[in-house]
């Protein structure tokens, strides 16, 4: 088994690039994901990792480097955050439409402005249209396992595309808790040798990649790639499998936690999790039959199962550290779109929190489940859309 | 040419053929057609410098017919041409007249 540390989650994601020891690095650290390059940039200076680390002028550049160097043929890794993510916006299409399984943290932060450097979920779910499998992390242990796993996932033969992990910024990112690492000989085994489709160093058998395509084919391109996409559920879930065996940790495509037999069900992404759990074994211990469902793959969005967890439940509270001003969180339209596909039709409210890294505490949580409770019994929703935790 | 359905694609748009741009025919987009006047040529090549589309054929060092398949009909060659005494060896026709 491997070693229990107390480490910052940066840390972990340091660590987890390490044991992966990937060909290419290409990065221009931001706040917060900064530590992990630069305890990276160590690694690769001490020759703990034969990783060939390209430092360049931004982001834009970063996943540009990224791209050609997959397409080279190598197992290719970033990490940033916010404003980094924002720029590399482009490229990031372009590392999945040219179907290469780059693997980059995020570090999730709040997107200027006004500007600020903490967490929330508006840079990944500002992404989330670009082709990119997402994973998103609880704590340091789920980031660092995620990571190890999204190796696999974007590798796979049946499915070939870029992954990101994420998790919260400062909540996360720097705080330190214990966590257990895998041994090195166990991740590399596990994650085995990168073989690439269309190697550019592979001279004897020159290719294009990046050709101009016309309306007569780039729609059958998409279509391609939308079946990539839909081979990743059973990946993941194959990955998780293989990944219990050798770390004694369970993965699915989300978490459940007390939601078998739950009237109450409340949405939630990452850190903020944790949070809600403890302040739902408060309630059910009032009786309150309340449970939590934590998404973990964000893209592809699992709704048939997602939908199945929740088809008992009478009210659900969905919780989203990001907005899409004018609209719901997207987190609330991910599981609206899977509530009514399914034929079922619970009562939903939307509740806005933790922008720009305000904390989301326990008193928080307890007032959503108190509403929830109290459209359960009334049958009424008053509000759609609300902010919590925000000054009138 | 029979166009593929989305399973038959090569992954991410790559294309393992080099040189297979030559099967396009890229002729079609023309919609002006450079028409070359063999008696005004003083066979200086520069259409055969200045065409971005290789689709002016040249043997021997002598300037041969346009490439049909390929030329766009920008009218670059036609620009530079100079031609004998002032009287151009490329003339731009629309197409279809
Ligand atoms: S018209 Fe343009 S594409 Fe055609 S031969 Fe002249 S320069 Fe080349
Ligand atoms: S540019 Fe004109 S004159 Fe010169 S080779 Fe071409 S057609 Fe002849």
């Amino acid at each position: 088994m491997g070693k229990k540390l107390a480490v910052t989650g940066n840390q972990a994601i340091a660590e987890a690039m390490r044991q992966i020891n990937p060909d290419v690095c290409a990065a221009y650290p931001i706040t917060p994901s900064t530590e992990v390059m630069q305890r990276f940039a160590a690694f690769v200076a001490d020759g703990k990792v034969g990783t060939e680390l390209v430092t360049v002028e931004s982001e834009h550049s970063a996943m540009s480097a990224c791209i050609g160097a997959s397409a080279a043929g190598g197992r290719v890794m970033t990490a940033t955050s916010s404003q980094g993510l924002a720029l590399m916006w482009e490229m990031l299409h372009i590392a999945s439409g040219m179907r290469l399984p780059v693997v980059m943290t995020l570090v999730n932060r709040a997107l200027s402005a006004p500007i600020n450097i903490h967490g929330d979920h508006s840079d990944g779910m500002g992404s989330r249209d670009c082709g990119w499998i997402q994973l998103y992390s609880e704590n340091a242990q789920e980031a660092y396992d995620n990571l190890i796993q999204a190796i696999r996932i974007a590798e796979h033969e049946s499915v070939r595309l870029p992954a990101m992990v994420c998790m919260d910024g400062f909540i996360i990112s720097h705080s330190i808790e214990s966590m257990e690492f895998l041994p090195d000989e166990t991740v590399k085994e596990f994650i085995g040798e990168f073989k690439p489709t269309h190697p550019l160093l592979d001279v004897d058998n020159p290719v294009t990649y990046g050709p101009l395509v016309l309306p007569d084919y780039f729609i059958e391109f998409k279509r391609a790639q939308h079946e990539a996409m839909s081979h990743v559920k059973d990946v993941v879930l194959e990955v998780a499998k293989e990944f219990e065996k050798i770390s004694g940790r369970s993965y699915g495509l989300f978490e459940s936690y007390r939601l078998d037999d739950a009237d109450i069900a409340i949405v939630i992404l990452n850190s903020a999790a944790g949070t809600a759990k403890d302040v739902i074994d408060v309630f059910r211990d009032k009786g309150l039959k309340v449970g939590l469902l934590k998404p973990r793959l964000f893209r592809p969005f699992p709704y048939e199962e997602v939908a199945q967890a929740l088809a008992n439940v009478k009210v659900i509270g969905v919780l989203d550290r990001a907005e899409s001003l004018g609209g719901f969180g997207p987190m609330f339209m991910e599981i609206a779109s899977a509530m009514m596909t399914n034929g079922s039709n619970p009562l939903m409210v939307n509740k806005i929190y933790g922008l720009g890294g305000r904390d989301f505490m326990p008193e928080h949580a307890e007032a959503v489940i108190n509403e929830l409770k109290e459209i359960m019994d009334t049958g009424k929703v008053k509000v759609l859309k609300e902010y919590i935790g925000v000054r009138e | 040419m029979k166009l593929k359905g989305w399973k038959e694609l090569e992954i991410g748009a790559v294309i393992p053929e080099p040189g297979n741009a030559d099967n396009y025919n890229t002729g079609s987009w023309r919609a002006f057609r450079p028409q070359w006047i063999e008696d005004n040529c003083i066979q200086c090549l520069f259409c055969w410098i200045y065409c971005p589309d290789s689709a002016v054929t040249v043997k021997d060092g002598k300037r041969g017919e346009f490439d049909y398949d390929h030329c766009k009909g920008c009218g670059i060659c036609a620009n530079e041409c100079p031609g004998k005494k002032g009287n151009k060896a490329i003339v731009m026709v629309e197409e279809g007249k």
